[in-house]
């Protein structure tokens, strides 16, 4: 994995050309409010994305990732009002995720089901079972302890910060400099060949899913703590937000290439958008669609720029 | 009286982005002739093909067609004028029948028309048959070996009234067996007038089946000369521009202990059956045998891909059990597997995480990778295996063939082995880089590491092996020693005689 952050930077100055244009346009955009309404809202899609990269790095993907996002939601709920103690409830939904992650990575690494397909069926049949379980009832009446998961309200995007930065320098850090890591990258550029090489290729497969639902686990848990009931209908789209922010972030849709850092980018390139439009008096209706047209442009880029890389590669490998 | 040459190109010049691929090549083929092209990689051959089948326009110089000037060639063109070519690997459809891919290319008419199946199965049939085969036209085409697609492809020719057949490396994924019945088949052709340009790295095919050969050198042709009246000495001097004293680097080495021993090896899955051989430190065993005799099925089963049901395999005198290739690296057993493009290399890694990649635990710490240890071990290797390569932090895609099998055998190599299986290791490799490959395996034997070679070229089974195992339906067919090994017996081995 050459360093290269050519994408990185292309993502980070459209960021900046965004909160530019915002400043002149419309300066309420940064108000302190704004913005942390804008970090809480889009925290769980990073932690999500998180995951996606790994699984998109292996060269897979996860389309599953709003069922169990709210799956793990009412969970939480669930235990809570079963009279658990709100971490351990948490930490009851975040075992649950695993576990769907698990069944999503079993499939697809030993049963050698398409990734595509394995998830589209896991999407709908957990959406639905979900759907039929609770029959579109919300969870409310959550005990006290619940909300801001029992800290003061002001404290808690504190809290989400920490969170957000630790887990996104450790998933970093690991893929850059853990074996665990290049046994990832490995995996999704040529999975035969990491096989030959020792690397436990479907181990990895199974491993990335079970990280995502871990993941999504918790978001699910961060998310459901910010309102006073938790809805059924919860990450309706959140697959198609992650993907998206994955996928602008210059992370190869094909597996074994791509960063976190471009992932982080990605996410606060699609998150920044859609407010933007609200404040520049744009109809919501608006943000799907200019989500897609980010993503075909992201893909365009991408596959010109690799072009004109491989030649100067090859160039210079002539030369010598 | 000389009869019009079926194709002639003279004065070709073709550059691309600055680098001069030909040179003012000039080729003549006539009909009824096998004219092989041969040179090392990067000769210009591909691109020379690629001007007379009309995929790349010449910059400057005429090619003719039966004494016509071909001006603006392009694919459709050339099609129409009977120019068909076969490459290595066949382009075909994988989810189509084999009546559907020869109607693909034959068939002209409406595209809404109705489908004849009859006609069109007992059309494919008799062209499948002309080309000396029996395969069925409705089976699909991905249940097809290698040998038969070719033989699916030259059918398609043949159909297409093809007068000149060009055949790029047809034989380098078949069977001594399959290459005679390929050899029938061209001499068909031949009769019925047709000119063929034969591409091959085998000089000892070429002796046997062409009539005239032309050598090409950084795009240049260096020269014409019938078959019969050149030595192989001779066209290797050509090809590389110096004489090359001795074709196989082969050194005597003192041998050491036994490295590794099977013993009465089977596996159901893998299709072997109670094998037992030994390597010592320090030599080389060839293992030759017929595509399909289970020798690179054994080199999975050794290397804990396809795991042993019986029999035991034995390193450096201690029984090992190995269930999984992490287990077998473990052991100190390296495996460069045949095709390396799909198995070896991972193209989009940098060479340095290459090279590494069988062995992180070397240069890391509690899962935590090294960088700067990391390309100062891949460096190493690059030296010693003499990789063209300006550093160790590029993506090994963007090396050659012969490089890229070198970065392969670095990372087996960089484990520290005491056994390395080498399945087809100069496979498609130019003569430069594979008597380049020769050498190291050489140094290696004399560092004491014990080498299993696989091979479907019989010179280099006999130039390089000290000993050698013949395989025949997933068992040992026989054991020759270096002194007694000929084509001859090695040949009546692996069909399935007794020696």
């Amino acid at each position: 994995m050459r360093r290269r952050y050519g994408r990185e930077l292309s993502v980070a100055v459209s960021i900046a050309l965004l909160a530019l244009f915002l400043a002149f346009t419309v300066p309420g955009y940064f108000s302190a409010e704004n913005l942390s309404d804008m970090f809480l809202a889009n925290m769980p899609v990073l932690l999500i994305a998180l995951g996606m990269n790994m699984v998109i790095l292996t060269g897979q993907i996860d389309i599953s990732v709003g069922s169990l996002f709210a799956i793990c939601g009412i969970l939480a709920g669930a235990f809570a009002k079963m009279g658990m103690p709100v971490l351990v409830a948490g930490l009851g939904a975040v075992v649950a995720g695993a576990l769907m992650g698990a069944i999503n990575g079993a499939l697809v690494a030993w049963m050698r089901i398409p990734s595509i397909v394995v998830t589209l069926a896991t999407m709908v049949a957990l959406r639905d079972g979900l759907r039929w379980a609770t029959q579109g009832a919300w969870v409310s009446g959550l005990p006290d302890g619940f909300q801001w998961l029992g800290l003061a309200q002001d404290s808690y995007p504190y809290l989400m910060a920490a969170a957000a930065i630790l887990f996104t320098a450790g998933i970093s850090w690991g893929l850059m400099n853990l074996r665990a890591g290049r046994a990832v990258y490995a995996t999704g550029s040529n999975a035969e060949a990491a096989r030959l090489a020792g690397i436990d290729a479907n181990g990895v497969t199974f491993s990335v899913f079970v990280i995502t639902g871990i993941l999504t686990g918790i978001a699910a848990v961060l998310n459901s703590v910010r309102f006073n009931q938790i809805p059924a209908n919860a990450g309706l789209g959140m697959e198609m937000k992650v993907i998206a922010a994955v996928v602008v972030g210059g992370t190869a849709i094909t597996g074994g290439s791509g960063s976190t850092a471009g992932t982080v980018l990605g996410v606060i390139l699609l998150g920044a958008i859609a407010p933007a439009l609200t404040f520049l008096g744009v109809s919501a209706y608006w943000e799907r669609a200019l989500q897609g047209a980010i993503i075909l442009a992201a893909i365009v880029i991408e596959v010109l720029r690799q072009r004109g890389e491989k030649r100067v590669a090859l160039a210079r490998v002539t030369v010598e | 009286m000389r009869s019009e040459p079926l194709l002639e190109a003279t004065g070709i010049h073709k550059s691309f982005a600055g680098v001069r691929a030909l040179r003012g090549v000039s080729f003549e083929l006539r009909s009824g002739e096998v004219h092989a092209l041969i040179g090392e990689n990067g000769a210009g051959k591909s691109t020379l093909i690629k001007v007379i089948t009309g995929a790349v326009t010449p910059d400057a110089g005429t090619l003719r067609v039966e004494g016509a000037e071909v001006e603006h060639n392009n694919p459709a063109l050339a099609r129409s004028l009977g120019i068909a070519a076969i490459y290595q690997q066949p382009a075909l459809f994988p989810h189509l029948t084999v009546a559907e891919n020869i109607a693909l290319a034959l068939e002209t008419g409406s595209r809404w028309r109705r489908v004849d199946w009859r006609t069109r199965n007992s059309r494919a049939k008799e062209l499948i048959a002309r080309a000396g085969s029996t395969i069925a036209p409705d089976r699909l085409v991905s249940t097809l070996s290698m040998p038969e697609q070719q033989i699916v492809e030259i059918a398609r020719a043949i159909g297409a009234d093809a007068k000149i057949v060009i055949m790029d490396e047809p034989t380098a994924s078949l069977t001594e067996t399959e290459v005679a019945s390929l050899f029938q088949v061209i001499a068909g052709l031949k009769k019925a007038g047709v000119g063929i340009i034969y591409i091959s790295h085998r000089l000892e095919e070429i002796a046997s089946i062409a009539d005239r050969i032309t050598v090409l050198r950084d795009g240049e042709s260096i020269g014409t000369c019938e078959a019969r009246n050149v030595s192989r000495e001779q066209l290797i001097a050509m090809m590389v521009g110096r004489e090359v004293a001795a074709v196989f680097p082969k050194r005597e080495v003192t041998l050491g202990p036994v490295a590794l021993e099977l013993r009465g090896l089977s596996s159901r899955e893998a299709g072997i059956r109670d094998v037992s051989l030994s390597v010592r430190a320090g030599e080389i065993l060839g293992i030759a045998g017929l595509v399909g005799s289970g020798r690179t099925q054994l080199a999975e089963t050794v290397f804990g891909l396809t795991p042993a049901e019986h029999g035991e395999i034995v390193i450096g005198g201690q029984p090992a059990q190995i269930e999984s290739p992490a287990a077998a690296i473990g052991q100190g057993i390296g495996y460069v597997p045949e095709d390396r493009r799909r198995n070896g290399v991972v193209l989009d890694m940098a060479i340095a995480a290459n090279v590494t990649l069988a062995d992180l635990r070397q240069v890391s710490s509690g899962g935590l990778i090294d960088r700067g240890e990391e390309s100062e071990l891949a460096g190493r290797y690059v030296t010693q295996l003499r990789v063209k390569t300006p550093g160790v932090d590029i993506e090994a895609g963007a090396l050659s063939g012969g490089n890229q099998q070198k970065v392969a055998l670095a990372r087996w190599l960089a484990i520290n082995p005491k056994v390395l299986i080498l399945d087809e290791p100069t496979q498609g490799v130019d003569v430069g880089s594979k008597s380049e490959i020769h050498g190291i395996m050489m140094d290696l034997a004399e560092k004491g590491l014990a080498i299993v070679m696989i091979s479907s070229e019989l010179p280099e089974v006999l130039g390089m092996s000290d000993r050698i195992i013949v395989m025949h339906a997933g068992r040992v067919a026989g054991e020759l020693s270096r002194e007694e090994a000929t084509q001859e017996k090695i040949l009546t081995l692996a069909l399935g005689h007794a020696a």
